[in-house]
């Protein structure tokens, strides 16, 4: 499933001969897998017909450097153009007099509520005085949705209930702002539809009568094919001057981005990265690019552990680890740790790689194994588990009857973690400095 | 059913039979199949969302038979093709509710965030009241600012009672609460909102499998139906939800919301196809009125026409 481009580059590579320089036939192979993983990536087919060209124009002929393989020198050229195409991280333009008036537009629940007050944070911490503007008259409890993120964060909300127009609501909150010394007015308008002539209208009407300095797009990371057309019609009705990225902090590759951003120019400035309000990031172009390659997820799965372990309880693992004193209770409370991120399986898929060698694993890895392991060590005595050693043969029937599994997969197990004992043993006497090093010990 | 489609819906097919599928029948229309007819509607169907696996694989599929069977002209084709699509669609498919159940239906709605789940849910009591059922909401979105608010405002407009607790309450005892209600107030149907959440988010997701067991618990059968609400716009990543939502909590349908705009919702296919999930419903504008029952065959044939 999570099966990354560079795999797949791998085995198209494979089968070819004579390196050194890419032919045609080389690269017009490899192209396919990149058509496919951008395409997978919901980046617009015309915006992939584009890119691919270029980057085939780019590839062919191109010396394969000493220290890669073709296949990385084949993404290293993808990989680059990506970053060229999604541009220079950018800040709001904040221009002119203050107050400054921001807008944020979008379809139906991409995010826009949230995401004003997450901007309206993060402008607050940049030393800036933001009044929060409740615009979507439309959308039942809108208006109380933004007082009450207001609320959370003390940050001044702007409403005047649903009756009047925005229009009106957003002209009172500007002439509020100028006598109020607000440094930035930000307009939450409603969700509405592109082709919705009369609401893309009203938008209109707004930014003539209160000329915002920034006019961005909020868009789902999740959208497919159809965002061109949104943003398009977004851009040509009120010139938008940035994007808004939400919902990053998913699983979806985001490659409406990209595409957004080859078709009109548009440039992203920010990504939405999680429910918090403070979950606003910049957007850093080699990040997003690395996503829409499907290159693993190794930052998901670094938050996940993250929130699933203990800061405590690590350190006293670590500790443990060191003086070699790690025994089965220990074991067994990690193993809890580690069930805390999710099913293993889905753990391991986020590994970069994982998938060419997802196959050619025993069952061992697998949450199975981590049940049966679990089931061993609880049908142990505490002492037992503190002094495997002494669990002789009389011991190890009852250990297996105990956990419904046979006397030879508690042997295994006790041998797995004699090994692991002297390891650790050698790791914290410094015979390895090089691997103590690199498990961070 | 005696639920009649309205108007809108039929808009919206309109508008996107002219846009998409439309062209897929003008070029179908044309006489011989080329190889240029080929991409053509490769390239159509990856622009609908519906994925450029599933796309491959169905004009692969289409281009055997074709050969097999000697078909030459693009009509005949396009009859294939709407064959293929439809087949895709109505695998597995079921009514509604179809299912033997009490004088008490359970209805539990969940998605990603923004899909659409609150202005579904009105739709659906809508749908209800025009059969004349006694609904009863329950507001199991506690998390999100104003979320309860705003499903109070419909229960409102709708004339339904809503059972809600405080912001950043269980909603597993929220739905407790409202299923004891419904039994005592004699409601046929309970829909339950839930807090939108992305289906990467495990302990979210666990959270999900705890309100579906508590309904199970307070009612044998319950919930009913599990339904995903999928917005239309949404691309390839609508296949991770419906299957991390499917494995959390054994989803039964999807509603496919926000098809009044220029997204097709092609990813339903791939979905139906590789998770054997029926579209049960689809949202089109924002009124409680605009729904519609999920007819595949007329849906299919409307995108030809």
């Amino acid at each position: 499933m999570f099966e990354t481009l560079t795999e797949k580059l791998q085995t198209v590579f494979k089968k070819l001969s004579g390196k050194g320089r890419l032919s045609e036939q080389d690269v017009d192979t490899a192209l396919r897998e990149v058509r496919l993983a951008l395409l997978e990536a919901d980046v617009n087919f015309r915006v992939v017909k584009d890119f691919v060209s270029r980057v085939r124009e780019r590839a062919i002929g191109a010396d394969v450097m000493k220290s890669l393989s073709p296949a990385q020198m084949v993404i290293r050229i993808v990989n680059e153009e990506l970053i060229a195409t999604l541009g220079e991280p950018r800040k709001l333009t904040l221009s002119g007099p203050p107050p400054h008036v921001i807008m944020l537009a979008g379809l139906q629940g991409s995010g826009k509520t949230t995401t004003a007050a997450k901007l309206a944070l993060k402008l607050r911490q940049s030393g800036q005085r933001p009044l929060l503007v409740a615009a979507d008259t439309r959308r039942p409890a809108a208006i109380t949705q933004l007082e009450v993120l207001g609320q959370q964060l003390d940050i001044a909300v702007h409403s005047e209930g649903d009756q009047l127009p925005p229009l009106r609501i957003c002209a009172n909150a500007v002439a509020r702002a100028r006598k109020s010394a607000y440094s930035v007015v930000l307009l939450d308008t409603g969700g509405r539809l592109h082709i919705d002539d009369s609401m893309m209208r009203e938008l209109e009407d707004i930014v003539r009568q209160v000329s915002p300095s920034d006019v961005l797009l909020v868009v789902d990371a999740m959208t497919g094919q159809d965002a061109v057309r949104v943003a398009q019609e977004f851009n040509r009705r009120v010139a938008l001057t940035g994007l808004i990225l939400t919902k990053v902090d998913g699983d979806a590759r985001g490659g409406a981005a990209l595409s957004i951003r080859a078709v009109t120019g548009v440039p992203i400035i920010y990504m939405g990265v999680g429910e918090k309000t403070d979950a606003l990031e910049a957007f850093l172009p080699d990040r997003l690019a690395s996503r829409i390659l499907g290159m693993g997820d190794m930052l998901t799965l670094i938050e996940r552990a993250e929130a699933a372990f203990d800061q405590e309880q690590a350190q006293k693992m670590e500790q443990k680890l060191r003086t070699a004193t790690f025994d089965l209770e220990d074991f067994l409370e990690q193993m809890q740790q580690v069930k805390k991120m999710g099913p293993l399986e889905q753990v391991l898929e986020m590994l970069p790689g994982f998938a060419s060698i997802k196959d050619q694993l025993p069952e061992e890895v697998t949450g199975k194994q981590m049940k049966r392991v679990e089931a061993i060590i609880r049908s142990m005595t505490p002492e037992e588990r503190r002094n495997p050693r002494i669990i002789d043969s009389s011991r190890k029937r009852r250990v297996a009857r105990g956990s419904g599994t046979t006397v030879s997969q508690v042997n295994q197990l006790l041998n797995q973690f004699r090994q692991m004992q002297r390891m650790m043993k050698q790791l914290s006497s410094g015979r390895l400095p090089g691997v103590l090093g690199r498990f961070g010990l | 059913m005696i639920f009649r489609r309205s108007n809108k819906l039929q808009d919206s097919l309109t508008r996107t039979r002219q846009s998409f599928f439309g062209r897929i029948a003008g070029l179908l229309g044309q006489s011989d199949i080329t190889e240029q007819t080929w991409e053509e509607l490769e390239a159509l169907l990856i622009q609908a969302d519906v994925g450029a696996n599933t796309t491959i694989e169905l004009v692969d599929a289409l281009r055997e038979q074709v050969a097999r069977d000697r078909v030459h002209r693009a009509g005949e084709m396009q009859a294939l093709l709407k064959g293929q699509l439809v087949a895709m669609l109505q695998a597995n498919g079921h009514a509604y509710l179809g299912g033997e159940g009490g004088p008490l239906s359970v209805v539990l709605i969940v998605g990603v965030n923004g899909s659409g789940k609150t202005t579904s849910i009105a739709k659906l009591v809508r749908y209800h009241q025009q059969q004349g059922e006694k609904v009863l909401l329950a507001a199991g979105d506690t998390f999100r600012a104003a979320a309860i608010d705003q499903l109070a405002v419909w229960a409102d407009r709708l004339g339904v009672d809503l059972i809600a607790h405080q912001p950043g309450a269980d909603p597993g005892a929220v739905l407790y609460d409202a299923i004891h209600a419904a039994q005592s107030r004699r409601a046929d149907v309970v829909i339950a909102d839930t807090a939108g959440r992305l289906h990467t988010k495990h302990n979210l997701m666990q959270e999900l499998g705890k309100i579906h067991k508590v309904a199970a618990k307070q009612l044998p059968g319950a919930p009913h139906e599990t339904i995903l609400v999928l917005d239309a716009t949404t691309g390839q990543n609508g296949l991770a939800q419906a299957r991390t939502f499917g494995e959390a909590v054994d989803v039964t349908g999807m509603f496919l919301a926000k098809l009044d705009g220029t997204a097709k919702g092609g990813i339903a296919f791939a979905v139906a196809r590789e998770l054997g999930l029926p579209i049960l419903f689809v949202g089109t504008g924002e009124r409680a009125e605009d729904i519609a029952e999920f007819d595949a065959e007329e849906f299919v044939d409307g995108l030809f026409e």
